[in-house]
Protein backbone atom coordinates (compact mmCIF):
# COMPACT_ATOMS: atom_id res chain seq x y z
CA UNK A 1 0.00 0.00 0.00
CA UNK A 2 1.37 3.66 -1.02
CA UNK A 3 2.17 5.82 2.31
CA UNK A 4 1.11 8.71 0.62
CA UNK A 5 -2.70 7.87 1.53
CA UNK A 6 -1.62 7.47 4.71
CA UNK A 7 -0.80 10.94 4.65
CA UNK A 8 -2.70 12.84 7.28
CA UNK A 9 -2.68 15.86 4.61
CA UNK A 10 -5.43 13.74 2.67
CA UNK A 11 -7.51 13.35 5.75
CA UNK A 12 -10.06 14.82 7.08
CA UNK A 13 -8.28 17.16 9.19
CA UNK A 14 -8.77 20.14 12.10
CA UNK A 15 -7.60 22.78 9.23
CA UNK A 16 -10.42 21.37 6.98
CA UNK A 17 -13.05 21.64 9.46
CA UNK A 18 -11.87 25.39 10.11
CA UNK A 19 -12.21 26.28 6.43
CA UNK A 20 -15.48 24.86 6.13
CA UNK A 21 -16.81 26.86 8.82
CA UNK A 22 -14.66 29.99 7.50
CA UNK A 23 -16.97 29.35 4.17
CA UNK A 24 -19.79 28.91 6.18
CA UNK A 25 -19.50 32.23 7.90
CA UNK A 26 -18.42 33.94 4.71
CA UNK A 27 -21.89 33.20 3.10
CA UNK A 28 -23.45 34.13 5.58
CA UNK A 29 -21.38 37.95 6.02
CA UNK A 30 -21.57 37.78 2.19
CA UNK A 31 -25.41 37.08 2.25
CA UNK A 32 -26.27 40.36 4.53
CA UNK A 33 -24.14 42.70 2.53
CA UNK A 34 -25.68 41.41 -0.57
CA UNK A 35 -29.40 41.66 0.71
CA UNK A 36 -28.96 44.91 2.86
CA UNK A 37 -25.57 46.97 2.24
CA UNK A 38 -25.37 46.89 -1.36
CA UNK A 39 -28.39 49.12 -2.94
CA UNK A 40 -31.69 47.80 -4.95
CA UNK A 41 -29.47 48.71 -8.50
CA UNK A 42 -31.82 51.69 -9.97
CA UNK A 43 -32.93 50.26 -13.40
CA UNK A 44 -32.53 47.18 -12.99
CA UNK A 45 -34.18 46.23 -9.80
CA UNK A 46 -33.90 43.78 -6.96
CA UNK A 47 -32.95 40.89 -9.83
CA UNK A 48 -29.72 42.40 -10.59
CA UNK A 49 -28.90 41.09 -7.00
CA UNK A 50 -28.74 38.07 -9.03
CA UNK A 51 -25.11 39.52 -10.38
CA UNK A 52 -23.06 39.02 -6.68
CA UNK A 53 -23.92 35.19 -7.60
CA UNK A 54 -24.09 34.76 -10.86
CA UNK A 55 -20.48 36.36 -11.61
CA UNK A 56 -18.41 34.65 -8.87
CA UNK A 57 -19.96 31.43 -10.33
CA UNK A 58 -18.98 31.90 -13.58
CA UNK A 59 -15.14 33.10 -12.26
CA UNK A 60 -15.08 30.03 -10.20
CA UNK A 61 -16.24 27.65 -13.02
CA UNK A 62 -13.12 29.05 -15.21
CA UNK A 63 -11.11 28.78 -12.16
CA UNK A 64 -11.92 25.45 -11.84
CA UNK A 65 -11.51 24.58 -15.69
CA UNK A 66 -7.75 26.08 -15.36
CA UNK A 67 -6.90 24.00 -12.57
CA UNK A 68 -7.75 20.98 -14.77
CA UNK A 69 -6.11 22.15 -17.24
CA UNK A 70 -2.47 22.96 -15.26
CA UNK A 71 -3.21 19.43 -13.51
CA UNK A 72 -3.53 17.35 -16.89
CA UNK A 73 -0.42 18.94 -17.92
CA UNK A 74 1.40 18.20 -14.90
CA UNK A 75 -0.20 14.50 -15.37
CA UNK A 76 1.07 13.68 -17.91
CA UNK A 77 4.29 15.02 -17.64
CA UNK A 78 4.84 12.99 -14.27
CA UNK A 79 2.39 10.56 -14.27
CA UNK A 80 1.44 11.14 -10.57
CA UNK A 81 -1.86 9.88 -9.90
CA UNK A 82 -2.20 12.70 -7.55
CA UNK A 83 -2.41 15.47 -10.52
CA UNK A 84 -4.99 13.21 -12.12
CA UNK A 85 -6.99 13.25 -8.81
CA UNK A 86 -6.69 17.07 -8.56
CA UNK A 87 -7.73 17.06 -12.23
CA UNK A 88 -10.97 15.61 -11.91
CA UNK A 89 -12.15 16.65 -9.01
CA UNK A 90 -11.75 20.10 -10.19
CA UNK A 91 -13.83 19.32 -12.87
CA UNK A 92 -16.67 17.78 -11.34
CA UNK A 93 -16.84 21.32 -9.07
CA UNK A 94 -16.28 23.45 -12.52
CA UNK A 95 -19.42 21.69 -13.78
CA UNK A 96 -21.46 22.61 -10.94
CA UNK A 97 -20.89 25.95 -11.17
CA UNK A 98 -21.07 26.56 -15.00
CA UNK A 99 -24.66 25.24 -14.06
CA UNK A 100 -25.18 27.76 -11.54
CA UNK A 101 -24.19 30.07 -13.97
CA UNK A 102 -26.63 28.82 -16.96
CA UNK A 103 -29.75 28.87 -14.25
CA UNK A 104 -28.83 31.95 -12.64
CA UNK A 105 -28.40 33.75 -16.30
CA UNK A 106 -31.65 33.11 -17.88
CA UNK A 107 -33.50 34.02 -13.89
CA UNK A 108 -31.78 37.28 -14.58
CA UNK A 109 -32.32 37.48 -18.27
CA UNK A 110 -35.58 36.79 -18.54
CA UNK A 111 -36.95 40.30 -16.56
CA UNK A 112 -34.09 42.18 -18.23
CA UNK A 113 -33.62 40.68 -21.99
CA UNK A 114 -37.21 39.97 -22.35
CA UNK A 115 -36.15 36.27 -23.19
CA UNK A 116 -34.62 33.28 -20.82
CA UNK A 117 -32.27 32.64 -23.72
CA UNK A 118 -29.64 34.35 -26.02
CA UNK A 119 -27.23 33.56 -28.10
CA UNK A 120 -24.80 35.46 -26.68
CA UNK A 121 -20.84 34.94 -26.89
CA UNK A 122 -20.54 34.97 -22.84
CA UNK A 123 -23.66 32.53 -21.84
CA UNK A 124 -22.87 30.35 -25.11
CA UNK A 125 -19.38 29.54 -24.52
CA UNK A 126 -20.42 28.49 -20.91
CA UNK A 127 -22.83 26.41 -22.65
CA UNK A 128 -20.35 24.73 -24.88
CA UNK A 129 -17.87 24.70 -21.85
CA UNK A 130 -20.26 22.71 -19.52
CA UNK A 131 -20.98 20.21 -22.83
CA UNK A 132 -17.51 19.58 -22.77
CA UNK A 133 -16.64 19.00 -19.31
CA UNK A 134 -20.24 16.86 -18.82
CA UNK A 135 -17.97 14.68 -21.88
CA UNK A 136 -15.14 14.44 -19.81
CA UNK A 137 -17.54 13.01 -16.63
CA UNK A 138 -18.77 10.43 -18.93
CA UNK A 139 -15.69 9.34 -21.00
CA UNK A 140 -14.40 8.82 -17.00
CA UNK A 141 -17.84 7.38 -15.65
CA UNK A 142 -17.68 5.08 -18.83
CA UNK A 143 -14.07 3.86 -19.04
CA UNK A 144 -13.46 2.96 -15.22
CA UNK A 145 -10.43 3.74 -13.03
CA UNK A 146 -6.88 3.18 -15.08
CA UNK A 147 -3.96 4.63 -16.29
CA UNK A 148 -5.67 5.11 -19.51
CA UNK A 149 -8.79 7.06 -18.34
CA UNK A 150 -6.77 9.20 -16.49
CA UNK A 151 -4.32 9.99 -19.79
CA UNK A 152 -7.81 10.07 -21.43
CA UNK A 153 -9.18 12.65 -18.66
CA UNK A 154 -6.35 14.64 -19.37
CA UNK A 155 -5.93 15.09 -22.66
CA UNK A 156 -9.56 16.30 -22.65
CA UNK A 157 -8.62 18.85 -19.92
CA UNK A 158 -6.37 19.82 -21.89
CA UNK A 159 -8.05 20.19 -25.49
CA UNK A 160 -10.77 21.76 -23.74
CA UNK A 161 -9.17 24.27 -22.03
CA UNK A 162 -7.53 25.65 -25.03
CA UNK A 163 -10.81 25.71 -27.08
CA UNK A 164 -11.94 28.39 -25.06
CA UNK A 165 -11.25 31.32 -26.63
CA UNK A 166 -11.66 30.12 -30.05
CA UNK A 167 -15.28 29.24 -29.17
CA UNK A 168 -15.90 32.62 -27.16
CA UNK A 169 -14.20 34.28 -30.48
CA UNK A 170 -16.48 33.02 -33.19
CA UNK A 171 -19.41 33.34 -30.89
CA UNK A 172 -18.31 37.09 -30.45
CA UNK A 173 -18.48 37.24 -34.34
CA UNK A 174 -21.02 35.08 -35.01
CA UNK A 175 -24.02 36.99 -32.87
CA UNK A 176 -22.38 40.48 -32.77
CA UNK A 177 -25.25 42.01 -31.86
CA UNK A 178 -26.36 39.33 -28.80
CA UNK A 179 -23.84 40.70 -27.55
CA UNK A 180 -26.16 42.08 -24.64
CA UNK A 181 -24.10 41.28 -21.36
CA UNK A 182 -23.37 44.76 -19.85
CA UNK A 183 -19.89 45.74 -21.22
CA UNK A 184 -19.41 47.82 -18.20
CA UNK A 185 -20.95 47.30 -14.37
CA UNK A 186 -20.98 50.55 -13.17
CA UNK A 187 -20.92 49.75 -9.75
CA UNK A 188 -21.28 52.13 -6.41
CA UNK A 189 -18.71 51.90 -3.73
CA UNK A 190 -21.40 49.87 -1.67
CA UNK A 191 -21.93 47.46 -4.80
CA UNK A 192 -18.08 46.89 -5.07
CA UNK A 193 -17.68 45.80 -1.39
CA UNK A 194 -20.90 43.20 -1.76
CA UNK A 195 -18.99 42.17 -4.86
CA UNK A 196 -15.76 41.48 -3.79
CA UNK A 197 -16.74 39.77 -0.91
CA UNK A 198 -18.87 37.36 -2.66
CA UNK A 199 -16.10 37.09 -5.12
CA UNK A 200 -13.91 35.99 -2.24
CA UNK A 201 -16.26 33.77 -0.42
CA UNK A 202 -16.74 32.05 -3.94
CA UNK A 203 -13.00 31.30 -4.19
CA UNK A 204 -13.13 29.70 -0.73
CA UNK A 205 -15.89 27.75 -1.35
CA UNK A 206 -14.24 25.91 -4.52
CA UNK A 207 -11.04 25.69 -2.00
CA UNK A 208 -13.03 24.04 0.37
CA UNK A 209 -15.21 22.03 -2.20
CA UNK A 210 -11.64 20.47 -4.01
CA UNK A 211 -9.86 19.60 -0.64
CA UNK A 212 -13.26 18.02 0.26
CA UNK A 213 -13.67 16.11 -3.22
CA UNK A 214 -9.69 15.40 -3.01
CA UNK A 215 -9.83 13.89 0.54
CA UNK A 216 -12.75 11.65 -0.99
CA UNK A 217 -10.65 10.69 -3.95
CA UNK A 218 -8.22 9.49 -1.30
CA UNK A 219 -9.96 7.75 1.31
CA UNK A 220 -11.80 5.67 -1.74
CA UNK A 221 -8.00 4.75 -3.18
CA UNK A 222 -7.10 3.74 0.03
CA UNK A 223 -10.33 1.42 0.27
CA UNK A 224 -10.02 0.19 -3.09
CA UNK A 225 -5.95 -0.68 -2.21
CA UNK A 226 -7.45 -2.27 1.24
CA UNK A 227 -9.79 -4.27 -0.49
CA UNK A 228 -7.49 -5.62 -3.70
CA UNK A 229 -5.34 -6.66 -0.76
CA UNK A 230 -8.12 -8.47 0.68
CA UNK A 231 -8.69 -10.39 -2.45
CA UNK A 232 -5.05 -11.32 -2.73
CA UNK B 1 8.13 10.69 -43.26
CA UNK B 2 8.32 7.84 -45.15
CA UNK B 3 6.63 5.41 -42.15
CA UNK B 4 3.75 8.22 -42.02
CA UNK B 5 3.39 7.36 -45.53
CA UNK B 6 3.74 3.48 -44.71
CA UNK B 7 0.05 4.18 -42.20
CA UNK B 8 -1.12 6.06 -44.65
CA UNK B 9 -0.62 3.82 -47.40
CA UNK B 10 -1.99 0.63 -45.21
CA UNK B 11 -5.20 2.59 -44.37
CA UNK B 12 -5.72 3.93 -48.25
CA UNK B 13 -5.13 0.19 -49.26
CA UNK B 14 -7.75 -1.25 -46.84
CA UNK B 15 -10.36 1.42 -47.51
CA UNK B 16 -9.88 0.67 -51.69
CA UNK B 17 -10.28 -2.77 -50.88
CA UNK B 18 -13.38 -2.86 -48.87
CA UNK B 19 -14.73 0.46 -49.20
CA UNK B 20 -16.44 0.07 -46.00
CA UNK B 21 -15.92 3.74 -44.74
CA UNK B 22 -16.26 5.39 -47.80
CA UNK B 23 -19.53 4.05 -48.97
CA UNK B 24 -21.15 4.07 -45.50
CA UNK B 25 -20.46 8.20 -45.30
CA UNK B 26 -21.70 8.43 -48.68
CA UNK B 27 -24.86 7.16 -48.09
CA UNK B 28 -25.47 8.94 -44.86
CA UNK B 29 -24.83 12.16 -46.26
CA UNK B 30 -27.02 11.56 -48.63
CA UNK B 31 -29.63 10.35 -46.25
CA UNK B 32 -28.65 13.63 -44.50
CA UNK B 33 -29.60 15.54 -47.42
CA UNK B 34 -32.90 13.68 -48.02
CA UNK B 35 -34.03 14.17 -44.23
CA UNK B 36 -33.17 17.78 -43.92
CA UNK B 37 -35.40 18.55 -47.43
CA UNK B 38 -38.29 16.90 -45.94
CA UNK B 39 -38.22 18.12 -42.72
CA UNK B 40 -37.78 21.82 -43.69
CA UNK B 41 -39.88 21.26 -46.76
CA UNK B 42 -37.41 24.19 -48.33
CA UNK B 43 -38.34 26.77 -50.61
CA UNK B 44 -35.59 28.07 -52.87
CA UNK B 45 -34.99 31.21 -50.23
CA UNK B 46 -34.65 29.06 -47.57
CA UNK B 47 -32.09 26.72 -49.53
CA UNK B 48 -30.08 29.28 -49.86
CA UNK B 49 -29.98 30.03 -46.05
CA UNK B 50 -29.83 27.15 -44.81
CA UNK B 51 -26.96 25.38 -47.30
CA UNK B 52 -23.90 26.21 -45.68
CA UNK B 53 -24.87 24.85 -42.46
CA UNK B 54 -26.38 21.82 -43.90
CA UNK B 55 -23.05 21.13 -45.93
CA UNK B 56 -21.17 21.29 -42.54
CA UNK B 57 -23.81 19.54 -40.39
CA UNK B 58 -23.78 16.58 -43.35
CA UNK B 59 -19.74 16.57 -43.38
CA UNK B 60 -19.48 16.52 -39.50
CA UNK B 61 -21.96 13.88 -39.00
CA UNK B 62 -20.86 11.79 -41.87
CA UNK B 63 -17.03 12.51 -40.47
CA UNK B 64 -17.84 10.48 -37.44
CA UNK B 65 -18.76 7.57 -39.17
CA UNK B 66 -15.44 7.41 -40.98
CA UNK B 67 -13.78 8.38 -38.09
CA UNK B 68 -14.98 5.78 -35.89
CA UNK B 69 -13.96 3.17 -38.23
CA UNK B 70 -10.57 4.37 -38.19
CA UNK B 71 -9.49 2.63 -34.63
CA UNK B 72 -11.83 0.03 -34.36
CA UNK B 73 -10.30 -1.16 -37.06
CA UNK B 74 -7.34 -1.47 -35.18
CA UNK B 75 -8.92 -3.30 -32.41
CA UNK B 76 -9.83 -5.90 -34.21
CA UNK B 77 -7.42 -8.48 -34.43
CA UNK B 78 -5.42 -6.41 -32.26
CA UNK B 79 -3.59 -4.80 -35.04
CA UNK B 80 -3.22 -1.39 -32.94
CA UNK B 81 -0.27 -3.54 -31.05
CA UNK B 82 1.57 -3.79 -34.21
CA UNK B 83 1.27 -0.39 -34.79
CA UNK B 84 2.43 0.23 -31.10
CA UNK B 85 5.01 -2.09 -31.79
CA UNK B 86 6.17 -0.20 -34.90
CA UNK B 87 9.83 1.37 -33.88
CA UNK B 88 8.83 4.72 -34.72
CA UNK B 89 8.04 7.73 -33.16
CA UNK B 90 4.16 8.07 -31.82
CA UNK B 91 3.84 11.34 -33.24
CA UNK B 92 4.14 9.87 -36.52
CA UNK B 93 1.69 7.27 -36.36
CA UNK B 94 -0.47 9.86 -35.36
CA UNK B 95 -0.02 11.40 -38.81
CA UNK B 96 -0.39 8.89 -40.67
CA UNK B 97 -3.88 7.80 -38.82
CA UNK B 98 -4.88 11.52 -39.76
CA UNK B 99 -3.83 11.64 -43.45
CA UNK B 100 -5.53 8.65 -44.35
CA UNK B 101 -8.76 9.77 -42.15
CA UNK B 102 -8.24 13.05 -43.81
CA UNK B 103 -7.88 12.25 -47.76
CA UNK B 104 -11.39 9.28 -47.09
CA UNK B 105 -13.26 11.92 -45.46
CA UNK B 106 -12.09 14.60 -48.33
CA UNK B 107 -13.17 12.39 -50.94
CA UNK B 108 -16.46 11.64 -49.71
CA UNK B 109 -17.08 15.09 -49.16
CA UNK B 110 -16.26 16.20 -52.92
CA UNK B 111 -18.58 13.45 -53.95
CA UNK B 112 -21.13 14.88 -51.53
CA UNK B 113 -21.19 18.18 -53.20
CA UNK B 114 -22.58 17.65 -56.80
CA UNK B 115 -25.61 15.89 -54.89
CA UNK B 116 -25.71 19.52 -53.34
CA UNK B 117 -25.81 20.74 -56.54
CA UNK B 118 -28.34 18.81 -57.35
CA UNK B 119 -31.25 18.58 -55.03
CA UNK B 120 -30.75 22.13 -53.34
CA UNK B 121 -29.53 23.83 -56.69
CA UNK B 122 -26.53 25.39 -55.78
CA UNK B 123 -23.87 27.58 -57.68
CA UNK B 124 -21.35 25.95 -55.42
CA UNK B 125 -19.16 25.43 -58.69
CA UNK B 126 -19.14 28.49 -59.58
CA UNK B 127 -16.54 29.36 -56.57
CA UNK B 128 -15.00 26.06 -56.89
CA UNK B 129 -11.72 26.80 -55.52
CA UNK B 130 -12.60 28.78 -52.65
CA UNK B 131 -15.22 26.27 -51.63
CA UNK B 132 -13.03 23.46 -51.80
CA UNK B 133 -10.46 25.84 -49.72
CA UNK B 134 -12.68 26.24 -46.97
CA UNK B 135 -13.78 22.61 -46.86
CA UNK B 136 -10.51 21.64 -46.60
CA UNK B 137 -9.24 23.72 -43.97
CA UNK B 138 -12.16 22.82 -42.10
CA UNK B 139 -11.68 19.16 -42.57
CA UNK B 140 -8.21 19.16 -41.32
CA UNK B 141 -8.58 20.84 -37.83
CA UNK B 142 -11.91 18.25 -37.63
CA UNK B 143 -10.32 15.81 -38.38
CA UNK B 144 -7.11 16.19 -36.59
CA UNK B 145 -9.39 16.05 -33.33
CA UNK B 146 -11.55 13.55 -34.22
CA UNK B 147 -8.50 11.48 -34.72
CA UNK B 148 -7.30 11.50 -31.25
CA UNK B 149 -10.57 11.47 -29.76
CA UNK B 150 -11.58 8.37 -31.86
CA UNK B 151 -8.48 6.81 -30.33
CA UNK B 152 -9.65 7.33 -26.99
CA UNK B 153 -13.40 6.73 -27.63
CA UNK B 154 -12.67 3.28 -28.84
CA UNK B 155 -11.00 2.30 -25.72
CA UNK B 156 -13.96 2.84 -23.81
CA UNK B 157 -17.18 1.18 -22.82
CA UNK B 158 -19.41 3.19 -24.90
CA UNK B 159 -16.86 3.55 -27.89
CA UNK B 160 -18.90 4.51 -31.05
CA UNK B 161 -21.39 6.59 -29.16
CA UNK B 162 -18.44 8.94 -27.34
CA UNK B 163 -17.06 9.76 -30.04
CA UNK B 164 -19.32 12.96 -31.14
CA UNK B 165 -19.73 13.55 -27.33
CA UNK B 166 -16.21 14.58 -27.44
CA UNK B 167 -15.98 16.24 -30.67
CA UNK B 168 -18.66 18.05 -31.11
CA UNK B 169 -18.79 20.44 -28.53
CA UNK B 170 -15.26 21.07 -29.21
CA UNK B 171 -15.83 21.71 -33.06
CA UNK B 172 -18.09 24.80 -32.73
CA UNK B 173 -15.40 27.14 -34.37
CA UNK B 174 -14.87 25.28 -36.87
CA UNK B 175 -18.56 25.10 -37.72
CA UNK B 176 -19.27 28.54 -37.32
CA UNK B 177 -16.49 30.01 -38.88
CA UNK B 178 -17.07 27.11 -42.03
CA UNK B 179 -20.66 28.24 -42.14
CA UNK B 180 -19.98 31.95 -42.22
CA UNK B 181 -17.14 31.41 -44.88
CA UNK B 182 -19.29 29.39 -47.61
CA UNK B 183 -21.94 32.19 -46.70
CA UNK B 184 -19.99 35.20 -48.13
CA UNK B 185 -18.78 32.44 -50.96
CA UNK B 186 -22.14 31.70 -51.98
CA UNK B 187 -23.54 34.59 -52.18
CA UNK B 188 -20.51 36.27 -54.16
CA UNK B 189 -19.17 38.16 -51.39
CA UNK B 190 -15.29 39.26 -51.57
CA UNK B 191 -12.68 37.87 -49.26
CA UNK B 192 -12.33 40.76 -47.33
CA UNK B 193 -16.36 40.09 -45.83
CA UNK B 194 -14.89 36.97 -44.33
CA UNK B 195 -11.35 37.55 -43.99
CA UNK B 196 -11.21 36.88 -40.12
CA UNK B 197 -13.38 33.48 -40.26
CA UNK B 198 -11.00 32.42 -42.90
CA UNK B 199 -8.43 33.23 -40.68
CA UNK B 200 -9.57 31.94 -37.30
CA UNK B 201 -9.94 28.41 -39.07
CA UNK B 202 -6.25 28.66 -40.00
CA UNK B 203 -5.54 29.46 -36.77
CA UNK B 204 -7.91 26.58 -35.11
CA UNK B 205 -6.02 23.71 -37.60
CA UNK B 206 -2.96 24.92 -36.30
CA UNK B 207 -3.24 24.78 -32.62
CA UNK B 208 -5.75 21.44 -33.10
CA UNK B 209 -2.62 19.53 -35.75
CA UNK B 210 0.20 20.54 -33.47
CA UNK B 211 -1.14 19.76 -29.96
CA UNK B 212 -3.26 16.34 -30.78
CA UNK B 213 -0.13 15.47 -32.26
CA UNK B 214 2.52 15.90 -29.23
CA UNK B 215 -0.04 14.83 -26.64
CA UNK B 216 -1.40 11.40 -29.41
CA UNK B 217 1.06 8.98 -27.26
CA UNK B 218 -1.29 9.30 -24.16
CA UNK B 219 -4.43 7.97 -26.29
CA UNK B 220 -2.95 4.85 -27.53
CA UNK B 221 -0.59 4.10 -24.31
CA UNK B 222 -1.94 1.17 -22.22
Amino acid sequence: MNSKYEDVFYRDNLATKLLGYLVLFAMFVSFLLIAWYAPVERTMGLVQKIFYYHVPSAWNAFLAFGVVFVASILYLTSKDRKWDILAYSSVEIGVIFSLIVLITGPIWARPIWGVWWSWEPRLTTTLILFLIYVAYLLLRYFSGESNQTANFSAILGIIGFLVVPLVYTSINWWSPEAQVHPQRVGLGPHMLVAFFVSLFTFTLLYVYLLIRRVQMAYAKTAVDDLREQQSE
Amino acid sequence: MRQIFAILWKDLQLEMKTKESFLSMLTFGLLILVLFNFAFDLTPEMKRLITPGLLWITFLFSGILGLNRSFSLEKENMAIHGLLLAPVDRGLVFFGKFGSNLIILLVTELLTLPFFLLFLNMPLFEHFWWVLGIIVLGTIGFVSLGTLFSAMATSTKLREVMLPLLLFPVSTPILLAGVACLRQILSGEPFTTYRQWFSLLVVFDIIFVVVPSLIFEYAIEE
